[in-house]
């Protein structure tokens, strides 16, 4: 403390940086309190009942509505995230053209924002293939959304693998396809497995992607071709009516818990990951 | 067989990586093909730079819109780099570890919140204090502040690993010369670490622009050239989820034009982006000292961590 007193800059500089570090702390912890007090008393059991209507919102439809879509886009995105970053890793040569361009492309798609993902969705699958608002629409514009992200954590749970696990492998004379199933998918599944939860937080939170293709119809749709609203597009909904600010706080705690725990389990995975290499 | 499964799944894995290619292809022919006969059939200038947005009389000017944008976003950054760039600087070289462990968690989840809880938080709680200070609940000054709060885990993730990546004998060298941790931190390190951030800051860029639901919530929505910081005001992303529910023919084709116009910008801010990075990359190759003596001070692990956020 003696030595900042002939450094007034230093000091400052010091100060800066600790008040910085606060602030966003303080910003954090205000959002997430302010919502936690104001929401939870507005929770009931009423906002869970099996329908929707005008005078009870429930969020139970909302509900299921989130989770099948997670599950529709993941059942289309994953697979192929994964399989590109196959190639990307396993198969393509180095200096291949083509890897250049699909680097190049996914780091684009993951610069777009949402409501250029809605746009597209609403086009091409709304428009032009007919099928109006629906679930399957809006599944397909968050499949490719997430795409990017779960290519680059694929990319680097398998760079992680160590390559004398793919030559212990191939000494034993197994062929490359058997490498990558049997050796190296299970090595990186922990990194994967990952990056899809981190993958989950962002279709659960998604709202402008799915406006204009999932549609905003409050109630579970009969098949994939129906339209129905996630938990974030209700919450929008809600504010949007402005009459039902109550269920709204509630509604955001809901989505709160959800996308942080989703988060805690993907770091908490993640973290894991990071000790078991240190003892490898 | 074996031989035929193989290869298979060689084209299986080929195509998938594809898809990107595929995907991106897909959304430029469907948002040209959409918004370009609009744009061309209001007229470029008229579109680009009409200053009223009537789409009851016919007139689809949406200079307000991109004006909005660009207030909107400059604010954000004006608020977001500095707070984002000290804190990157406090986790990079002032954080204990023990706090390191709490800190870096909590930027996380400051980047995985939703925009919609954003957007409401915004609505009932910056709003109502703009209310009273101001007068004025929602305006730029509102929209700009809950956006700086947004762009934060990603400033701080890109600028955080950036700092990190400064060859240690900067640090060092400058400790050497007599500078106090500080001044070493701020007058080498920072530097060194200046394309890396530049990086940083045109991703948030990015994101401020294209971020639509938190915005909706805060900036009063009015299609008109804004007069100051604390009238609102109405951006491209809000254009479009406003009215896209009930706009028809021309209206809708406008819409969609708007989107094209922001889409536009993002890959010019992308193109920007790999330009800095490619700069950054090159940098850094030439940073490395020859001969490296083993890494020591107290950095914590996971410096690629930040690359997680983007």
């Amino acid at each position: 403390m003696q030595a900042y007193k002939k450094q007034p800059l230093s000091l400052a500089l010091l100060i800066a940086v600790s008040l910085a570090a606060l602030l966003t702390v303080v910003i954090l912890l205000s959002l997430i309190a302010y919502i936690l007090i104001k929401g939870i008393p507005n929770l009931s059991i009423d906002l869970f009942a099996w329908t929707y209507t005008t005078e009870n919102v429930s969020m139970t439809p909302a509900i299921i509505n989130t989770i099948t879509m997670t599950l529709l886009s993941l059942l289309i995105a994953v697979p192929i995230g994964v399989f590109s970053a196959i190639y990307l890793v396993e198969y393509a040569r180095r200096g291949n053209k083509l890897v250049k361009v699909v680097r190049l492309t996914a780091e684009t798609l993951s610069g777009i924002p949402s409501i250029v993902y809605g746009l597209f969705g609403y086009l091409m699958f709304s428009i032009a293939l007919g099928w109006g608002y629906c679930l399957l629409a809006g599944a397909l514009t968050m499949a490719i959304m997430i795409l990017p992200l779960i290519m680059r954590t694929t990319e680097e749970a398998l760079k992680a693998v160590p390559d004398t696990y793919r030559e212990g492998s191939f000494g034993l004379g197994a062929g490359r396809l058997r490498t990558v199933f049997r050796i190296v998918l299970p090595s990186a599944m922990p990194g994967i497995s990952a990056g899809i939860i981190l993958a989950i937080g962002r279709i659960v939170g998604e709202t402008a992607a799915l406006i204009y293709t999932a549609g905003t119809v409050a109630g579970i749709p009969k098949n994939l071709l129906g339209s129905g609203r996630t938990l974030a597009i209700h919450m929008y909904a809600l504010l949007n009516e402005g009459l039902y600010m109550e269920q709204a706080y509630a509604t955001a705690v809901v989505l709160l818990v959800m996308v942080v725990g989703i988060n805690a389990l993907s770091s908490f995975i993640a973290r894991r990951v990071g000790t078991k290499e240190e003892i490898r | 067989m074996k031989h035929f499964k193989e290869n298979f799944m060689h084209i299986v894995f080929l195509v998938c990586a594809c898809v990107c290619i595929v995907s991106v292809a897909l959304i430029c022919i469907f948002l040209f093909a959409n918004g370009i006969p609009a744009i061309a059939e209001i007229g470029v200038f008229k579109f680009l730079l009409g200053t009223s947005w009537k789409p009851s009389n016919g007139i689809y000017g949406i200079f307000p819109m991109i004006l909005g944008s660009i207030y909107v976003t400059a604010g954000a950054i004006l608020i977001g780099v500095p707070l984002g760039l000290l804190c990157a600087i406090f986790m990079a070289r002032f954080c204990p570890k023990k706090l390191y462990r709490i800190l870096k968690p909590a930027i996380e989840l400051l980047a995985g919140i939703p925009s919609i809880v954003y957007g409401f938080f915004g609505l009932v709680v910056i709003v109502p204090i703009m209310q009273n200070i101001f007068g004025v609940g929602k305006s730029i000054l509102t929209a700009s502040i809950l956006l700086g709060i947004m762009i934060l885990p990603t400033i701080i993730g890109v600028s955080e690993s950036a700092i990190r990546a400064v060859p240690n004998s900067y640090y060092e060298g400058a400790l050497a010369l007599g500078a106090t941790h500080e001044r070493a931190v701020f007058f080498s390190l920072l530097p060194a670490a200046r394309s890396g951030i530049t990086a940083g800051i045109i991703l948030g860029v990015g994101r401020a622009i294209g971020e639509t639901m938190a915005v909706v919530m805060v900036a009063g929505n009015q299609p008109v050239i804004p007069e100051g910081i604390l009238s609102g005001v109405r951006t491209m992303t809000a254009n479009i989820v406003l009215e896209m529910g009930y706009a028809a023919d021309l209206h809708r084709e406008a819409l969609i034009a708007t989107g094209v116009v922001l889409f536009v910008f993002i890959l010019l801010i992308n193109l920007c982006f790999s330009l800095v990075k490619k700069e950054d990359a090159r940098a850094n190759r030439k940073k490395q000292p020859r001969s490296r003596i083993g890494k020591r001070c107290h950095q914590p692990a996971e410096p690629d961590a930040a690359d997680a956020s983007l």
